[in-house]
């Protein structure tokens, strides 16, 4: 994600500490004059190093609530993982009125989206020529790490497009034909939960479609400020999105929606990096569905969410199981699948074989000369990262020989 | 003349569930390199297989890899109970795994006949009481 930089750092506030270099599953971020660097050909947006940093100083980036401004006419996109940041909430429709209450002329619930993707998928699964295990895509971090890492994965990763994207088609679409506005009087704002889904949002192929993203941390106390509000006439039934939608934001969600049960879950960094691992080797034959989440416990878990992930979840679930199971009235045709998915080499050392080759050598020397504790002393999350670095010409050195 | 670049791992016995690590760490060089995808997706798998014959079959080995600008080799070495009928072990579905292997997912028969598949040479050297050795190249 080199266009865009998911996560920026806040320099007065970073103390050098290595715990986001320690936490980083790309291994992006050195730590050089005593700062954190991030090396944004490697950052996938997972927010790993917003959590992990004790001070606050990296920061996610997102668009202001004030850009509603811009536009004659705002639709609103929340991502189902605000639903579980309220106590007390038994009506998904008193988020929705409260966000037309905070602005926005028309709510499209990702939960929509993400049914269409999930009736979509189930006809993809019929395709028996498909490679398997399908990989889903609604985690774009897990998607990204697959193209950096594991780029010959990437034709088994589902054509269908991210939720958002659809929601935000079909939104605009009613949007005109209620309206009569032309499009670019139209702002179509998503509301999501981690820096990752920022940066995909953001990307070429869904810019078109989506103006602007917010993070739920930001809109979230002005949001709660709208609920009593809300209840002063009876409420618009808005919500469209049933069991299937709302499960999306906690980890295995996404499989559920299939009605399958080979289906494999992983959420967390390491859990997800396990499950390629064993994807590249094969060991998950019988398996038709891989459902990857970089956060634990899944969407719940991302960092520009306010409450607990544990809790969130929690309240989700009690939110679906009320829940009816809806169907989506539109099918998920070909205007709802994207380009194909291309590997990128972010990896290779040198364009170069031979001269690749030799690197490595030069790496392998370097590294058996370190002590081999991965301390992180000298800016660099594991020695052999430090090995590399020194091989390609960097100016730094082990802080213990 | 061309570089060559060696690595080597211990492959421990016993451990299958977590076994993987020597073809782990070679597809980690291999994509450092810049070797194609597809490439890398054979080596991988067959280097898999032969690693966890290894695992389950002898009680682990060694594996040594030599990297050349074209060609791949890959030697695994085992001080196992070896294999009586080579030509028997390399038929689909042949095996002398234990039915609480296969239960693991292992041990269908088809890691041999797999490592001929996707490799471009594929020899087989084993003595009964001995051991096993393996040669796996790859032309890149
Ligand atoms: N390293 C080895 N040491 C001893 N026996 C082996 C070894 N590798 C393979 N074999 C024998 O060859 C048979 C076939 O191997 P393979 O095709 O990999 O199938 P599987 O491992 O599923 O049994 C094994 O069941 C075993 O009897
Ligand atoms: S699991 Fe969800 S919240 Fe976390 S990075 Fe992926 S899409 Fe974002
Ligand atoms: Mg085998």
């Amino acid at each position: 994600m080199s266009q865009f930089k998911p996560v920026i750092l806040d320099p007065e506030r970073c103390n050098g500490c290595v715990s986001c270099m320690k936490r980083c599953p790309t291994e992006a971020i050195r730590v050089r004059g005593g700062k954190a660097v991030i090396r944004y050909e490697l950052c996938m947006g997972c927010g790993e190093c917003v959590k992990a940093c004790p001070t606050n100083a990296k920061k996610e980036c997102y668009d202001s609530f004030d850009g509603i401004k811009d536009f004659a006419y705002t639709i609103c996109l929340p991502s189902p993982a605000l639903y579980g940041q309220f106590s007390n909430l038994v009506d998904i429709n008193v988020i929705l009125n409260a966000l037309l209450a905070l602005g926005f002329n028309k709510v499209f619930e990702v939960a929509s989206g993400a049914e269409i993707v999930s009736a979509g998928t189930q006809v993809l699964l019929e395709n028996k020529d498909f490679p398997r295990p399908i990989i889903g895509t609604g985690c774009p971090a897990a998607t990204e790490l697959i193209l950096m890492r594991y780029g010959h994965l990437a034709p088994q990763l589902s054509p269908i497009e991210q939720p958002e994207v659809i929601a935000a088609k079909l939104a605009v679409d009613e949007a005109i034909k209620e309206t009569g506005l032309p499009r670019e009087k139209i702002g179509v704002f998503a509301v999501t939960q981690c820096a990752a889904k920022v940066s995909s949002l953001k990307s070429d192929s869904a810019r078109k479609y989506i103006d602007r993203v917010l993070a739920v941390k930001e809109i979230y106390f002005n949001l709660l400020a709208e609920i009593p509000s809300t209840q002063e006439k009876p409420l618009a039934d808005l919500a469209r999105a049933g069991k299937i939608g709302i499960g999306w934001a906690a980890a295995s969600g996404e499989s559920s929606g299939l009605c399958i049960d080979n289906y494999v879950s992983a959420d967390g960094a390491e859990n997800v990096v396990e499950v390629l691992n064993q994807l590249e080797n094969r060991r998950l034959h019988g398996i038709d569905f891989a459902e990857l989440n970089m956060c634990s416990s899944g969407c719940v878990g991302g960092s520009m969410n306010v409450e607990n992930p544990f809790l969130a979840r929690a309240r989700l679930r009690i939110l679906r199981n009320k829940a009816v199971l809806s169907v989506p009235q539109i099918s998920c045709g070909e205007e709802f699948c994207r380009t194909e998915y291309q590997p990128k080499d972010v990896c290779k050392l040198s364009q170069n074989r031979a001269e690749a080759i030799k690197l490595t050598k030069t790496i392998q020397d370097i590294h058996a000369g370190l002590p081999g504790l991965d301390c992180g002393a000298c800016g660099a999350p594991r020695c052999m990262a430090l090995a590399e670095d020194i091989a390609k010409g960097e100016e730094v050195a082990c802080k213990l020989l | 003349m061309s570089e060559s670049l060696k690595l080597s791992y211990t492959v421990d016995g016993g451990d299958f569930v977590s076994a993987g690590k020597a073809s782990e760490g070679v597809k980690r060089t291999l994509k450092s390199i810049g070797i194609d995808p597809a490439v890398i997706r054979r080596i991988a798998i067959a280097m898999y297989e032969g690693e966890i014959n290894m695992v389950i079959h002898a009680s682990g080995g060694t594996a040594e890899i030599e990297i050349l600008e074209d060609k791949i080799t890959i030697v695994l070495q085992d001080k196992g109970p070896g294999i009586e009928d080579i030509e028997k072990a390399m038929q689909e579905g042949f095996t002398t795994a234990t039915a609480a292997i296969r239960e693991l997912g292992f041990g269908a028969g088809m890691g041999l006949p797999n490592m001929k598949r996707y490799s471009d040479e594929l020899k087989v050297e084993s003595t009964v009481g001995v051991g096993t050795t393996v040669y796996l190249s790859f032309n890149v």
